[in-house]
């Protein structure tokens, strides 16, 4: 194995690490911002707003994101009305086709762990939330989303980690990120292990920041859970 | 022949490549129950030697499930494909094989199973903690030896315990088998890109597949009711 192919290559490698990590913090963060109201949807007793986001949820946590990614970046170019209208310019590109269908996914997945932690907070408090008086509104800022947010703390660290292993997809659709890096540094070479295990190596290591930064989030926030 | 505009019988409805799609769903299948079989036996491997192994085969386990958990699994995936070609190569030259090639099927397979057989093991360590102290003293306290323990007391009892990661597990790696269409294999990921393209109908049979992805997602349902409901005899309700 020669791994001054990967020393020569490193300003590639780093351009995609820098890819890969903005399109998995723009993901989480629409995806994230989508998750919310989607999950207190989902909790909701009205079968009107339940039903719908249920069904959302389902489909997307029950097919491959390489299929929900294929469908937004090549299915979608089926229509002629899409391709001649304005949305063409944003459905054209693989860069926001990636983020997307990597929003979306995140968003169903988000919102099922926030739809568990909102049912499962204690009858005690949001009675007692009843009893202060409080709107559903209050009751949903002010004691039901703080509380269910940080117990979604471990779980969403979990989505996380997942996102930027699913942030590879990006590289089958022609974007050069980490992982679309290695695989032209192993086509340019055929050079698998050099270019993979490095790559690999790449992923670990944010996989092992991401564990440290909840570690720090849940230490902080849940110090309270803590015995 | 297909006519547009003409769609009357099921096979027309997708211009003739339903049988392909089809034929690429029982490959799908396939790839997906072999590679649950290696990732069972992986797993019972890795939760045995993180619990009642050696220093050595515990550090081994932990950096498994560690190192595979922590790496995408496209990543791993060329790096068997494409890495075992050249290990394959190399091994053959010495010893004078004629050219071998590593054929999707198979590292589409060592891979997932490979990847989950670190889930299946975190799966299975978890579910033999949770068996109740009391039974596995009680196999003891009758004679019995570690290894009949193990087979008769902690193993079924950990089953129950399981089937809910064991299920969880199963679903992301049903998912998980689309990207063997990465490395070439024909599967239905693999047959809809060919269809979708020749007819230029991308979103008609991705749609089709996203389905039937669906759809063995809501058949691996029934079973895990039906297995649960099997596994919860003598429980509480």
């Amino acid at each position: 194995m020669d791994f001054s192919i990967i020393l020569d290559n490193l300003p590639l490698l780093f351009k995609g690490l820098g890819l890969t990590l903005q399109l998995l913090i723009i993901s989480l963060i629409i995806g994230f911002i989508l998750a919310v109201p989607l999950a207190i949807m989902a909790a909701s007793r009205n079968p009107w707003l339940r039903i719908p986001v249920k069904v959302f949820i389902y489909i997307f946590r029950g097919t491959p994101l390489l299929i929900q990614i294929f469908i937004i970046y090549y299915g979608l170019s089926q229509f002629d009305w899409l391709r001649e209208s304005v949305l063409w310019v944003v459905f054209k590109e693989a860069y926001w086709c990636a983020i997307i269908a990597f929003a979306l996914n995140t968003a169903a997945y988000t919102a099922e762990i926030f739809r568990g932690a909102i049912l499962q907070t204690p009858k005690g408090e949001i009675e007692a939330a009843e009893a202060c008086g409080m709107s559903r509104f209050d009751q949903y800022r002010h004691i039901i989303l703080p509380s269910a947010l940080r117990r979604s703390i471990p779980m969403y660290g979990n989505e996380v980690i997942f996102m930027l292993h699913a942030t590879v997809l990006a590289g089958v659709i022609t974007l050069v990120d980490l992982f679309g890096a290695a695989k032209i540094i192993n086509s340019r070479y055929y050079a698998p292990f050099e270019s993979f295990i490095s790559a690999g190596l790449f992923y670990l290591v944010i996989t092992f920041t991401i564990v440290f930064i909840f570690k720090l989030a849940e230490n902080h926030f849940l110090k309270h859970l803590k015995r | 022949m297909f006519i547009p505009g003409t769609k009357t019988t099921m096979s027309e409805t997708f211009g003739g490549y339903l049988p392909m799609i089809l034929k690429g769903m029982v490959l799908t299948v396939e790839v997906a129950l072999l590679s649950l079989l290696l990732s069972l036996m992986l797993g019972i491997l890795a939760a045995s030697a993180r619990l009642y192994g050696g220093s050595v085969s515990k550090t081994i386990a932990g950096i498994y499930t560690t190192v595979i958990r922590g790496i995408p699994d496209l990543v791993l995936m060329m790096l068997i494909f494409f890495g075992g070609q050249i290990l394959v190569n190399k091994v053959g030259d010495k010893l004078g094989w004629d050219y071998i090639d590593i054929d999707p099927f198979v590292a589409g397979i060592l891979t997932i199973g490979f990847i989950f057989g670190a889930y299946m093991g975190e799966t299975f360590r978890g579910a033999i903690m949770a068996v109740s102290k009391g039974e596995i003293e009680a196999g003891h306290a009758y004679g019995m030896t570690s290894l009949q323990v193990f087979i008769h007391i902690t193993f079924p009892a950990m089953i129950r315990h399981a089937i809910p990661g064991f299920f969880n597990n199963w679903l992301v790696l049903v998912k998980t088998t689309a990207l063997v269409s990465v490395i070439g294999l024909e599967d239905m990921v693999f047959s809809a890109k060919v269809a979708g393209d020749s007819l230029r109908q991308p979103f008609t049979f991705y749609m089709l597949v996203g389905f039937l992805f669906l759809l063995i997602t809501a058949a691996s349902d029934l079973g895990m009711r039906w297995l649960e409901r099997k596994y919860s005899f003598g429980e509480e309700k």
